[in-house]
């Protein structure tokens, strides 16, 4: 009988720097004195999110597991890692200035952030039923408590109480549908369940009932209809960076996590998953569209957009259920990449500019507050107008290219249905995209914001910027990267 | 010179023009409004310039590609920078830097408010717009096509008039919902194909059933260009909130992305699927002849009267495109210049009076001849240019419409041709309101005449109303070729078709 295989300790060496990183700035912010602690710790959680990602594309070679097999580390998760710290990072960053003027500057901010990314990069490299709920837990319980971190207010609090409630519930579907499967198919290991769905030709239905729970588990997740409830008022009532937090790294991991748990034990189950992405994927894209039309306030705004993106987004994973051409599927998983990194810089960009609508001292949340900005602050207003069309997938912006490859995914999928409805949702959500165009540029102006903008603000504003509207130009890096991602899932 | 980029350089000046006014206009609010104005006549004119370069080495002996350019851009999806012109496509690429010019002459006085964004705003339109017209690469051809909405929808909504919020959406989601089942139409051809290269998508033969769906998806976006009946209605609003210089534009050459798109996709890439559709086009076409010209005549707006008569002509441009014949076909080209001319002077024609009353009402005006004699002259050249006289640019092309439409389908010429009786009425009339009659309206006892910019602004469209009406060979030789090939394509392909239905019996 063999003995368990001596852990390749390397290959999880990003996770075990993060959290001792983690620990290190907890300890050392106790120490500091209440003004500097908030400031050096975050800048220490900033560097160490970048260390980690440094050393992720370090440890990038080949696909390899850990841990008796439950830890993995592919292309496809060092991608996703890189994606999630960076984006993490960015928030940090922008942080900095909100927490400051709200009177929440406390260092166990950028830390519980940093434990959240742990969680979420261990998600997105769990290679067994097991591993992927102990990421999944630390995300979320770090997030819960961010949500509410505004604690003097009300709706921060609520905000936070709302996630917890809820997420305890998709956290409770999930390990309902994980025990199922475990119970008939008698494992947890990624490997093992794919090998033995592949040799059997099918599932018991015990599986596929547990299936199901999975995928409502992680739909909560990703904020896919109908499991989005949570999402317009937990991204209102949360702290701006908070929300801004929300729209992308949890995105990010619950995606990835979306896709390998799919493509990876369930990838001969396509036809069992694959109609259910495709309802979901339309009531996302569809509800996104109309919901967001009557929204005043901006965050709510985004809330819905993100829902709708999603839907976008999940159009990749539905065309990867096509069993019947690799290439085909090969092509939606490295489509749906593209689409979220693209994803993470229009979001990234967009809250750098809420983050700083601010008058007298108070953040401005309504949509009627961006009036006329293209005379009080033009270079701002040309930033959001052009995320704003880049949402709305209006070429030339980064945007555009992102849906292009999606639909073109979809199309070759031969999923027109899920194509024609994709496009139209796409056009009802234009019209509030536009909306924001037009109150900044057609409207009176109002007052201006407060100023000066804050360096970070205007760093991630600039790079986000130069990033959608360049990346038409120069297209190819993130093409082949993502390509190399869904080689080393798929090939594997 | 063969290997100077031109094609490159007329696409891009204009963008380059507007970064620099963007990045290096400094000082006061007027300081900066003259640079702008003065830096963007001069990148158009300099523009337009190299533009007829295009007409200079082009050879109009072949109907392939000219002045290709090609190179790499997303390499594994076999997307290509890729442009090029041949006789179809070089004459729209003129008007668009033509117009450019005439457009920003027009708005040196009219335009106060942010001038230097208007400026860029025209500039980066006008990169899309030649972009479009000379792009090969059919995913290219979509990002200028679809990136013109963005600073139409801005000018239109800036300096636009009291609806103009109704107005820029409007035209905004009517012209993106047509165009996105473009998109998927063309991500399936990419996908049947194997390619975006529009050269060889050209010669590729759709399967019938498949041609269906892709010429529908095609035609629910340049229906809406164009604008065809009954998804008209976003243009007379669109053109009533805009600046005269965006109606410019507008009338002149978005709407000839529609008839564009006609001749350059839908006939010879879907050529059963056309013929299958030809009634359905003569149909809309020859209500929105007859129909429009109707409400024309009844509109109080001198701009709507404008903008339903050019909903009439673009209808001839379609009857013409789908009768499928080299007079018919080549009358269609030449009716789209004639009216990217003509209503381009119509619109600016209104912009002057506009300028100086502020109202665009026809009741507002009346014997302007008393005091604007020189106006009420260029006022008629154009009025009778879009009317159809012989010796103006109208003329020909509606004159070769209807010869190569009557040899199509003798009724539908029939047809066709009461919209030049009712098109005469209507502008007629519109002309006799505002301009004859006795001279009562104290408002009006003041009004100038043409100022010496606005007359120069006129002059190359009168000249080119006149040489194309007068002597037209220069034009159809250029487009000669191409339309040739054009059409022998797409019989080919229906004569190829029925062989094999026939040999299937």
């Amino acid at each position: 009988m063999p003995i368990a295989a001596v852990p390749n300790f390397a290959i999880a060496a990003p996770e075990m720097f993060l959290a001792g990183a983690a620990m290190a700035l907890l300890v050392l912010g106790t120490f500091l004195s209440d003004a500097k602690a908030a400031r050096t710790v975050s800048y220490g959680c900033i560097a160490a999110l970048i260390i980690a990602a440094v050393i992720v594309m370090a440890l990038n070679n080949g696909s390899r597991t850990a841990f008796g097999g439950v830890f993995i580390l592919d292309g496809f998760a060092v991608f996703m890692k890189v994606l999630i710290l960076v984006s993490a990072a960015a928030v940090i960053f922008m942080a900095r200035d909100y927490l400051a003027r709200h009177d929440i500057d406390r260092f166990e901010f950028p830390i519980l952030i940093v434990l959240a990314t742990l969680g979420m990069i261990m998600m997105v490299s769990a290679n067994d039923f097991i591993a992927l709920y102990l990421g999944l837990e630390l995300q979320s319980l770090a997030l819960y408590v961010i949500a509410s971190f505004q604690r003097d207010g009300t709706r921060s609090p609520e905000a936070g109480l709302k996630y917890f409630v809820l997420g305890a519930l998709a956290s409770g579907m999930l390990l309902y549908g994980m025990s199922l499967v475990y119970g008939f198919a008698g494992a947890t290991g990624f490997s093992a369940l794919a090998d033995l769905f592949k040799a059997s030709g099918g599932a018991p239905i015990g599986v596929i009932v547990g299936l199901v729970f999975i995928m409502a588990g992680l739909a909560f997740k990703v904020s896919a209809v109908p499991f989005h409830m949570w999402t317009p008022d937990v991204y209102e009532g949360a702290p701006t960076p908070v929300t801004a937090l929300f729209a992308v790294a949890p995105k990010i991991a619950a995606m990835g996590l979306f896709i390998r748990v799919m493509v990876g034990p369930f990838g001969d189950l396509g036809g069992q998953w694959q109609q259910i992405v495709v309802f979901i994927a339309i009531a996302s894209m569809v509800l996104g569209a109309v919901a967001a039309i009557n929204q005043r306030n901006i965050k709510r705004l985004m809330a819905y957009s993100s829902i709708g993106n999603m839907g976008y987004a999940l159009i990749g994973l539905a065309v990867a259920g096509e069993t019947a051409d690799a290439a085909v599927r090969a092509d939606g998983i490295r489509n749906m990449l593209i689409f979220l990194a693209i994803y993470v810089f229009m979001n990234l960009g967009t809250f750098a500019v809420i983050l700083t609508m601010r008058r007298g001292g108070r953040m401005v949340e309504e949509i009627d507050g961006l009036a006329g900005l293209s005379k009080t602050n033009p270079m701002m207003a040309l930033a959001l107008g052009v995320f704003m069309f880049s949402m709305a997938g209006i070429p030339p912006f980064a945007g555009f290219l992102g849906k292009l490859y999606i639909f073109q995914s979809a199309v070759q999928a031969e999923l027109f249905g899920l194509a024609i409805i994709g496009v139209l949702a796409s056009v009802i959500a234009a019209f509030y995209y536009i909306r924001i165009v037009k109150v900044m540029y057609f409207d009176a102006p109002d007052e201006a914001f407060d100023g000066p903008i804050s360096m970070e603000m205007k760093t991630v504003l600039f790079v986000s910027f130069v990033f959608v509207t360049f990346f038409i130009v120069f297209p190819t890096p993130l093409l082949t990267s993502a390509a190399k991602a869904t080689t080393s899932l798929l090939g594997g | 010179m063969t290997n100077f980029p031109w094609l490159s350089v007329v696409i891009f000046l204009p963008l380059i023009g507007a970064l620099f006014i963007l990045l290096f206009s400094r000082g006061t609010p007027e300081q900066v409004s003259r640079d702008a104005r003065a830096v963007a006549l001069w990148v158009s004119c300099i523009t337009f310039l190299v533009s007829l370069g295009l007409w200079v080495n082009f050879d109009v002996r072949t109907s392939d590609f000219q002045l290709v350019e090609k190179s790499v851009w997303v390499p594994g999806l076999d997307l290509a920078y890729h442009v090029g012109i041949d006789g179809i496509s070089l004459f729209f690429v003129l008007l668009s830097t033509l117009l450019t010019v005439v457009c920003i002459l027009a708005s040196w006085e009219s335009i106060h408010e942010r001038v230097k964004e208007y400026m860029v705003a025209f500039l980066v339109l006008e990169t899309l717009m030649v972009g479009m017209f000379a792009a090969l690469d059919i995913v290219l051809f979509y990002v200028f096509f679809e990136g013109v909405l963005i600073p139409m929808y801005l000018i239109i909504g800036v300096w636009g008039g009291p609806r103009r919020n109704y107005a820029a959406f409007k035209f905004f989601l009517y012209t993106l919902a047509g165009s996105v089942l473009m998109l998927l139409a063309i991500l399936m051809m990419m996908f049947e194909a194997g390619t975006s290269d529009m050269t060889r998508l050209l010669n590729f033969d759709f399967a019938p059933s498949l041609q269906t769906w892709l010429w529908l998806a095609f035609f629910a976006s340049f229906a809406v260009k164009v604008p065809m009946w009954p998804v008209h209605t976003w243009l007379p609003d669109a053109h009533v909130e805009a600046p005269t210089a965006g109606s410019v534009i507008l009338a002149g050459v978005l709407l000839k992305f529609g008839g564009y798109g006609f001749l350059r996709f839908s006939l010879p890439m879907f050529p059963l699927a056309s013929l299958e559709f030809t009634p359905l086009i003569y149909t809309l076409s020859i209500v929105a002849v007859i129909y429009t010209s109707l409400v024309a005549l009844a509109q109080e707006d001198m701009k709507k009267l404008i903008a339903y008569s050019s909903v009439a002509h673009m209808a001839f441009v379609t009857l013409g495109a789908f009768a499928a014949n080299t007079q018919a076909v080549e009358g269609a080209i030449i009716h789209m210049l004639s009216h990217g001319f003509v209503s381009a002077a119509l619109f600016l024609v209104v912009g002057v009076v506009y300028d100086r009353m502020h109202s665009r009402e026809i009741a507002t005006y009346g014997g302007l001849v008393h005091r604007m004699p020189v106006y009420a002259l260029i006022f008629m050249v154009f009025m009778m240019a879009s009317v159809g006289l012989p010796g103006t640019s109208g003329f020909v092309g509606e004159v070769l419409v209807l010869i190569g439409l009557f040899k199509a389908n003798s009724w539908v010429a029939a047809f066709a041709a009461t919209g030049l009786i009712l098109g005469a009425a209507y502008m007629l009339y519109l002309y006799r309101r505002v301009i004859f009659g006795p001279l009562t309206k104290d408002s009006l006892k003041d009004i100038l005449d043409l100022s010496p910019r606005e007359i120069a602004v006129f002059a190359p469209l009168l000249i080119l109303v006149f040489w194309m009406g007068i002597y037209p060979q220069p034009f159809l030789e250029v487009m000669h070729v191409s339309v040739d090939n054009l059409l022998e394509r797409y019989h080919s392909a229906i004569a190829a078709h029925s062989a094999t239905a026939l040999a299937a019996r």
